[in-house]
């Protein structure tokens, strides 16, 4: 590992690492027993099963279901689901009191959810390596400064935060994303800045310094590709909280606005209706909470498999 | 000295006619249960009364409120110099037991009740009424019979003399005697008299007031019915029997009230069903079915004196377009909105005003629901389709009111029948002091806009040139500006003859329906669920709520 | 050790001047006349210019600041838009209902997850450790606006066990002396009220507790797992000590050390999760107040109760990384 080092360090890289930190170059890339590991622990797989329930329903959604989330029929409104009485094959899970078939309406919460998950983890993710990165390359002043705003933003317990910011922004989607994407940023920033503190001194950097590689480089190249075990756990843990958050301020009325199909908006929808249908406050809340345990138990699992260090 | 006529009969005349609503046999919505013999019975004493209500009040000084939750308290505390009587909003004597105008118009004499006291003990008198209504004055032109007071400076503005421009009316206030005080106006204005009736005009103790001016917004002092007894902050407000009461003949029946603040409409109605409460306002529309079969509970309901409507912002090049508007008015199925969301408590509005009201025009035809027919006008209007035309924006009210139950959902099923004809939209929707703030600024984000209206004096003036004559004030919420329906109001107001105003009323709604400045969506019927107990509880077109001769089986 | 406890403390001041330095900001920053914004749509001229006065919105931001902070330390947090009352009576009134909620799901979540916590570690992969652990992963991925409303629909509604909001029935006299209710009635000997102040606060605290008590559960499920490998146990299990009193009397003072501060933290949680339930079960605390000043956009209620609830999140950490200090031996050697 010299000079043609710094070219095979990269995000698309992994294995190229592989010879420094196998003992033997002759054995399989780490990643592989991670896998496997991984596939032994039957929550994690469950936790992937659920996953890649919810990501199918929410691709394929105009293909599952012969509705539009949003189309109307009030002479429809609240039909209860096929197992109920006065239920029909035609609604399976009922209709809301706009007469929306609401199995449709929960498969296309699935894109919602799936999508602010996407965003807002994907903020908390970008700009919280970033700050972390800096933070533990660098060390003295910049990560003072980063950690102590760090220490400010978990000094709010999360979702008053969340609410305070879209108090600020306005009430939507988009705001309530951000909000949620800030509030995660400490999450990410402390997780790589102590795994960058850790690989620092590490070989393979001191030889790309010697190399003569920038600092940018360094550490975006090398480093980091590094730390990916414990920010890929967080971020699927993050990944359910950041759907709980926002099922949380839909809820209230600041994040997805009607007629969006959210399953917080719906829940909050239902709750109107919790008297005489019962099913457009319940179901929503379900479809959170397998969506929210898949992420979990993926998230739980991933960090059995890849790093055991961080078990509770 | 100026020549004086005393005028009570004239006005109750006047007055009377102005409410024909009073008069007009209710349509529909008949009580579920209407205890005949109620007028036999005799009133039982005694009994707690809970009401329970979407929100908490803001504050308890009349003067300075805005809202219905405050209003709700104050009308059963305070007293005004004039009453709106039971079910109308006809005038009879409140504290003033008479009252004379002069011939020009500009003087008003009230003779005050005698041995009237507020709930502190100090009597009422003519500078009680000096101190009350002089202190929303900005130039304090007033004049006490006897020491009087100083009255403190004003923290902010009092809102409802303020927006009704009583500044501009009122010249001064004096008591010349103990017991009679003379209102000196700058204009004629015919209201005024009925405006001393509503809520802001009510009097307050001033001693209890000067005790701590910016206290007594929490520990109000009125003549009325009921004390006040104690507030907790989003919870409750406790209120009991004013032993002294001047009307003894009419109440107060009940020992104590409670107003509960229970903000979810479906668990206020079941802690209603459970018994929990007494009382309670803004039913869900779909709950009122449930609240007919329960044999616990009883309907008090009332044809609403109001209208709800779909406006267009005529401040935006894009509405000026009568084809586009026609276009919306033929493609909104209103009639499964009031079946379905108004759970069929109202009916479909064809004019801006009431049916109830004189003047209503029965021949206009109104817009029906046609998909085809609109997208015809779409088309002419120079949208095939919907093609070119931008998203547009549909604000839609965040609460429940009594002319729209339920904004938001009604913006959704607009916006559903909208897309039907390829009109893409979204719903906007604020808080509703910003959503109503905003509105009147006409911005160009706002396309349509839900709003609606509740009367305050049965009179077709009152409807239709304060909420459509966009010519009259820039302070009209649909800035529609139609010369000819500008010159019908005038006409209307500057007319003496009943028959003659309602011959132009029924025109300016003809010229409403050809130029769709606004979409008259609804009428809704105002309904009240109560436990089968509550006895001589009434629904008063103003929405105002008045506990004074309710009593408890 | 009393080097530690001083040094905690003092991290404190910079991360409260961050707290107060974000809400100056927030304000500061959002597009329109502060000024206008704090006194809402009604405000006259004259009001607006003393507030402007009243703000500094002349002087240079780090002025502003300057002053804010100067009201802060006295108290003074301005008048709401709505209600034109002290924020900080406002707080008054309303501040003790949250902390009444708030230690009551604290109290069910801490008891209830250490004793779950505790069975399951005890009979690790056993049917109940199973249960227990599944249950406690979808106690922390359940929305607890959701299940509060659950919780309200089956024992409130249908089998009508308890009421369904507010915090005392309304035939229930109460004395209030110090506004925390279930107190009031102890000090008052009110036996009648206690028991409905009780009944009120029983399903909004257990629905604040679900997620705190999956964290506490399986936080001391594994700590005591980790203890439970150590030498000390081991040789007392060799010894042929009882297993109950090798938990209790070696086992449980080491491994609850951990869990001390997850329940601390969980304080955090409730407090932001206060503002779900209070909503939902119309609860008058804080987190309602505070979530009807957003939806009514008082900023003075917003920036009021959220340098509240900060602080006090900041201060309660402060306590139980102090607690901390105390119980565990190896921190105060150090």
């Amino acid at each position: 590992m010299n000079e043609n080092a710094p070219a095979k360090m990269g995000w698309g890289h992994l294995a190229a690492r592989c010879p420094l930190r196998a003992r033997n170059p002759e054995e399989r890339h780490p990643i592989f027993d991670q896998i496997e590991k991984f596939l032994k622990n039957k929550t994690g797989v469950a936790g992937l099963i659920i996953i890649v329930f919810f990501t199918l329903a929410a691709i394929l959604a105009p293909l599952l279901t012969p509705y539009d989330p949003n189309e109307n029929a009030l002479y429809e409104q609240l039909k209860p689901p096929v197992w109920a009485e006065g239920g029909a094959a035609k609604n399976l899970l009922g209709t809301d009191d706009m007469g929306r078939d609401l199995l449709t309406r929960m498969i296309y919460g699935a894109r919602v959810s799936l999508t602010l998950g996407v965003v807002s983890v994907g903020i908390a993710f970008l700009v919280g390596s970033f700050l972390g990165a800096i933070a533990g390359y660098y060390k003295g002043w910049p990560d003072s400064l980063i950690m102590r705003i760090m220490d400010i933003i978990l000094a709010f317990p999360h979702i008053l935060l969340a609410i305070v910011i879209v108090a600020y922004l306005g009430p939507g989607l988009r705001n309530a994303m951000m909000a949620i994407g800030i509030i995660n940023i400490p999450r990410f920033a402390r997780i790589v800045r102590a795994s960058v503190m850790e690989e620092y001194g590490k070989d393979y950097v001191t030889a790309a310094r010697a190399v003569g590689a920038g600092n940018r480089r360094i550490i975006f190249n090398a480093i980091l590709p590094n730390c990916l075990a414990p920010i890929i756990v967080q971020a699927s843990l993050g990944f359910g909280a950041a759907i709980l958050d926002a099922a949380g301020l839909s809820f209230l009325g600041l994040g997805a606005q009607p007629p969006m199909s959210e399953w917080g908006a719906m829940i909050a929808q239902g709750r109107q209706l919790i008297l005489r249908a019962w099913w457009v406050m319940t179901l929503p809340g379900i479809a959170i909470l397998f969506a929210v345990l898949g992420f979990n138990l993926f998230g739980d699992g991933l960090r059995d498999a890849l790093d055991p260090r961080l078990r509770d | 000295m100026m020549k004086k006529f005393v005028m009570l009969v004239c006005i109750f005349v006047f007055l009377g006619a102005g409410s024909a609503l009073a008069a007009t046999p209710k349509k529909g919505g008949t009580p579920a249960a209407e205890p005949k013999k109620e007028a036999v019975a005799k009133p039982k004493k005694g009994g707690t009364l809970v009401y329970g209500r979407g929100g908490d009040s803001v504050g308890l000084d009349p003067a300075y409120e805005t809202d219905g939750n405050s209003f709700m308290i104050c009308d059963n505390i305070f007293e005004a110099l004039v009453f709106y009587k039971d079910e109308s909003t006809a005038l009879e004597p409140g504290l003033a037991t008479s009252w004379e105008i002069s011939s020009d118009g500009l003087t008003y004499t009230f003779k005050l009740r005698k041995g009237v006291k507020f709930h502190d003990g100090t009597a009422f008198n003519a500078d009680a009424v000096v101190f009350s209504i002089g202190r929303m004055m900005k130039n304090r032109n007033v004049k006490f019979s006897g020491k009087g007071w100083e009255i403190p400076k004003q923290e902010r503005p009092p809102e409802y003399w303020v927006s009704m421009g009583m500044d501009d009316t009122v010249d001064a206030i004096e008591a010349t005697d103990e017991y009679t005080v003379v209102f000196k106006l700058k204009k004629v204005q015919a209201p005024f008299i009925a405006n001393m009736g509503m809520d802001f005009a009510d009097i307050i103790s001033p001693t209890a007031f000067i005790k701590d001016p910016k206290a007594f917004v929490r520990n109000p002092v009125g003549t009325g019915p009921f004390k006040f007894v104690k507030w907790v902050k989003d919870d409750r407000i406790n209120l009991e029997a004013n032993k002294d009461y001047w009307d003894k003949a009419k109440g107060p029946y009940l020992d104590k009230m409670v107003f509960r603040v229970i903000p979810e409409n479906s668990v206020r109605f079941l802690e209603l069903k459970a018994g929990n409460i007494t009382m309670m306002d803004f039913p869900n529309p779909a709950d009122i079915e449930m609240a007919r079969k329960d044999p616990k509970l009883q309907i008090i309901s009332q044809q609403g004196m109001n209208i709800g409507y779909l406006g267009f912002n005529h401040k935006k090049e894009l509405w000026k377009n009568l084809k586009l508007r026609l276009a919306v008015a033929h493609a909104i199925n209103r009639k499964a909105i009031v079946d379905k969301i108004y759970q069929g408590m109202g009916e479909v509005a064809k004019n801006c005003i009431p049916p109830t009201m004189w003047g209503y025009n029965k021949e206009v035809p109104g817009y029906d629901y046609d998909v085809a027919l609109a997208k015809k006008y779409l088309a002419e209007a120079g949208y095939p389709e919907g093609k070119d035309l931008p998203e547009i924006t549909l604000w839609s009210m965040p609460v429940a009111r009594p002319y729209n139950p339920e904004g938001l959902k009604v913006g959704v099923a607009m916006l559903g029948d909208l897309g039907k004809i390829g009109i893409k939209a979204r719903i906007v929707s604020y808080d509703w002091g910003t959503y109503l703030k905003r509105q009147r600024e006409q911005g160009q984000d706002m396309d349509l806009f839900q709003l609606g209206w509740t009367g305050d004096n049965g009179d077709p003036d009152n409807f239709l040139a304060v909420l459509f004559d966009g010519m009259e004030s820039a302070a009209v919420r649909t800035q529609w500006q139609n010369e000819d329906f500008h010159r019908l109001m005038g006409e209307g107001r500057t007319t003496v003859d009943q028959g003659k105003r309602a011959e132009i009323y029924k025109k300016a709604q003809q010229i409403m329906y050809d130029e769709c400045p606004v979409l008259p969506i609804a009428h809704s019927i105002v309904v009240s669920p109560e436990l089968k107990k509550v006895r001589n509880f009434k629904l008063h077109p103003t929405n105002s709520v008045r506990m004074k001769s309710v009593w408890l089986q | 050790m009393t080097g530690f406890i001083v040094r905690r403390i003092l991290a404190v001041i910079p991360t409260l001047l961050g707290v107060t330095v974000v809400i100056f900001l927030m304000l500061a920053i959002t597009p329109g006349d502060p000024a206008e914004l704090l006194l809402g749509e009604r405000a006259t001229q004259e009001s607006l210019d003393a507030m402007r006065e009243y703000l500094g919105l002349k002087e240079p931001l780090h002025v502003q600041y300057g002053l804010f902070l100067k009201r802060i330390v006295q108290f003074d947090l301005g008048e709401t838009i709505w209600t034109r009352e002290k924020v900080s009576t406002e707080i008054k009134e309303r501040f003790p209902a949250t902390i009444e909620l708030a230690v009551a799901a604290m109290l069910i979540s801490s008891s209830f997850g250490i004793i779950l916590g505790l069975i399951s570690a005890t009979r690790q992969y056993s049917w109940f450790d199973y249960i227990s652990m599944v249950g406690s992963l979808i106690g922390v991925s359940m929305p607890v606006f959701w299940l509060a409303l659950v919780l309200m629909l089956v024992f409130s509604l249908t089998l009508g066990w308890f009421p369904m909001s507010g915090r005392l029935g309304i035939d229930t006299n109460l004395e209030v002396i110090t506004n925390f209710y279930l107190l009031d009635s102890i000090l008052t000997g009110n036996g009648e009220a206690f028991w409905d102040a009780l009944r009120h606060l029983a399903l909004p605290a257990f629905a604040l507790s679900t997620i705190p008590l999956a964290i506490v559960a399986r936080m001391t499920r594994s700590s005591m797992l980790e203890v439970f490998r150590q030498d000390y146990i081991k040789t007392a299990r060799a010894k042929g000590l009882s297993e109950f009193k090798i938990v209790m009397k070696h086992a449980l003072r080491n491994g609850l050390i951990p869990v001390v501060t997850v329940v601390g933290l969980q304080f955090g949680i409730l407090m932001g999760g206060a503002i779900l339930t209070e909503t939902v079960f119309a609860w008058p605390g804080v987190g309602k107040w505070l979530f009807d000043g957003v939806v009514k956009r008082d900023y003075m209620v917003i920036q009021g109760g959220t340098l509240l609830v900060a602080t006090t999140f900041v201060l309660v950490n402060l306590v139980v990384d102090l607690l901390y200090a105390v119980i565990n031996p190896r921190i105060s050697v150090r």
